[in-house]
């Protein structure tokens, strides 16, 4: 049985902002298929009781003194913006 | 002969004495490239006015005090997806095409401080999802000892130019075998330090939790020096951890007398091509000879390290990448309706096949409904794979195994299935989930391509990787041999 439908990779694509294709779609549909399939293997574990690791080293909350610095230019961080003005970072209209 | 058959410590005792000087070396360099890049293809951007100018000004303090670093006029090639300061960073991605990064990366304000000479960025898998720089948005880097075939990846750009004796040495970055894999791949010696020695400040995101730089050499020597300039502690960098950096090159005694060697025997079975497994066992008997021991073990739960790997490492890309909307730098489409539209379109447009399946697999896998299913089971199962390898080190000094399953493949061998082409990094991926460090050191040929022994230690154990890889090279010959450009 399919694990992923082609609805759901277009939900999945939309979560993640990425225009697909029809083809592009279907293509992923079999792909993320296949690759889901074999990552349920991991399912033949008993992991009950297993903490899951995010980070190999015991380390948490990493702390320094909150001591003012300067930041970039302003000229400089706006270098890489496809458009800017005024000294900010320029987008089309986010309202309707 | 080139000047790069020299070691650094070699090289370095000529230029302080005034024998060559670091013009000769930038030289030695862009004549090589002149040569050979149209065949190798490794290189993204070259930095050659800079580099030669740089070189000139630094043969002025020759034979000073100045001049006493190790690394002092070095030619070295950085991996693409590592930021330099005015040269242009694109992490083989269209999205990045005319990225011009405003601040240096910690490892490369390290190298400035170290004055090495940089000659280019390289070339490498989009955002480093990939095991033969197939999937480069601008070029496809070939393998030096064999031009129809991949040079392995993700940092195949990194260990080609070594191979082909274009730089002396490089960086690249390792997030499930993206150094070893290459470095096996074209014959040269790759480090993927433990987790933490190496800040990331800089090294562009692909997944946080594995992610490691480290360098690629010709000789065991010039990797643990290289290593040496840049470890340590950056502020810069939470998760860079604040253990000493010992001096590497001290451990390269050539004595393993007493050494604990395990071989898990899931590292020499089912996949691995029979020549391969060969060549590990004649290896083992070297470091048998030199006063070593060996046993199997197992490491019970590799088989699942994959699947896991997959799971976390898209996870993680899928966040990391998010950061890629076309508003403050890169690509950004022509043609948005809104500005949802220009996300979607400028992503569509901008990442290639590749890095859009796993987005896609990641942000699955972290979708409400499936992330216990998926994300948070992988998360469980890697704390199972780093058991393994912590149970196993309670024993021995270090494992020992091929770094890769087959020698370097042919060009359009395996992209028609993307999971055939995952299982490249079978005998890596555990080393990067369990965060311990890992070299891949050449032990042997194949019809004239290069296999890499892979040596894994302890946590912050790269001193006895480096003893027992530079044992290894300087009982055999096959580190001396060079690719027939």
């Amino acid at each position: 049985m399919s694990r992923i439908s082609p609805d759901q990779v277009k939900h999945v694509a939309n979560l993640a902002r990425l225009a697909i294709t029809e083809e592009e779609t279907e293509k992923f549909t079999n792909q993320l298929d296949a690759i889901i399939s074999f990552a349920e293997q991991l399912n033949e574990i008993n992991t009950d009781g297993v903490e899951p690791t995010s980070h190999v080293l015991d380390m948490k909350n990493v702390m320094r003194e909150d001591i003012p610095q300067e930041g970039l230019p302003q000229s400089e961080v706006l270098k890489n913006a496809p458009e800017h003005q005024d000294g900010q970072v320029k987008v089309p209209s986010i309202m309707e | 002969m080139s000047l790069f058959d020299h070691k650094v410590s070699e090289l370095h005792e000529k230029l302080h004495k005034k024998e060559l000087k670091v013009t000769d070396l930038v030289d030695e360099s862009y004549k090589r490239i002149s040569e050979v890049e149209e065949k190798v293809q490794a290189f993204l951007t070259l930095d050659e006015e800079k580099a030669r100018e740089t070189a000139k000004q630094m043969d002025e303090k020759l034979g000073t005090d100045e001049s006493k670093g190790l690394l002092f006029g070095m030619p070295i090639g950085v991996k693409d997806n590592i930021v330099t300061k005015g040269l242009r960073t694109t992490c083989a991605s269209k999205i990045l095409e005319n990225f011009d990064p405003i601040y240096d990366a910690t490892v490369v304000n390290k190298l400035n401080q170290a004055e090495t000479v940089t000659i280019g960025k390289l070339n490498m898998d989009e955002f480093a999802m990939g095991s033969s720089n197939e999937n480069s948005a601008y070029k496809k880097t070939r393998n030096p000892w064999s031009i129809d075939r991949v040079p392995g990846g993700s940092s195949g750009g990194s260990a080609a130019s070594v191979a082909a004796g274009e730089v002396l040495f490089s960086l690249g970055s390792d997030t499930g075998g993206s150094i070893r894999q290459p470095a096996s791949f074209c014959g040269v010696v790759g480090m993927k330090p433990t987790y933490g020695r190496v800040s990331r400040f800089g090294l562009v995101a692909f997944a946080s939790s594995l992610d490691q730089i480290g360098p690629i050499t010709r000789t065991v020597e010039d990797n643990a020096y290289l290593l040496q300039a840049i470890s340590g502690l950056d502020p810069m960098d939470s998760t860079s951890a604040n253990v000493a950096v010992p001096r590497f090159v001290e451990s390269l005694t050539g004595d393993i007398r007493g050494l604990k060697i395990a071989v898990p025997k899931e590292y020499l079975g089912e996949g691995v091509q029979e020549e391969v497994r060969q060549s590990v066992l004649d290896a083992l008997k070297v470091l048998e000879n030199l006063g070593a021991t060996w046993e199997e073990v197992s490491l019970p739960h590799s088989k699942y390290a994959l699947a896991a790997y997959y799971l976390l490492s898209s996870s993680e890309a899928s966040a990391n990448l998010a950061r890629f909307d076309g508003v403050r730098y890169g690509y950004r489409t022509e043609n948005a309706e809104s500005l949802i539209d220009l996300y979607k379109k400028t992503r569509a447009e901008g990442f290639g096949e590749e890095v859009k399946r796993r987005i896609m697999l990641g942000t699955f896998a972290l979708s409400s409904g499936y992330y216990d299913a998926y994300y948070k089971k992988a998360q469980k199962v890697r704390t199972l794979i780093k058991n393994d390898f912590e149970e196993v080190f309670k024993k021995y000094d270090v494992i020992v195994g091929p770094t890769t399953p087959t020698p370097a493949f042919k060009l359009d061998e395996n992209t028609k299935d993307p999971l055939t082409m995952y299982a490249n990094d079978i005998l890596t991926i555990p080393v990067n989930l369990a965060g311990v460090p890992g070299i891949s050191v050449p032990c042997g040929f194949i019809n004239e391509l290069p296999l890499g022994l892979q040596i894994i230690g302890k946590h912050f154990d790269e001193s006895t990787v480096y003893r027992v890889a530079h044992a290894f090279e300087q009982a055999t010959e096959f580190h001396k041999q060079k690719p027939g450009l």
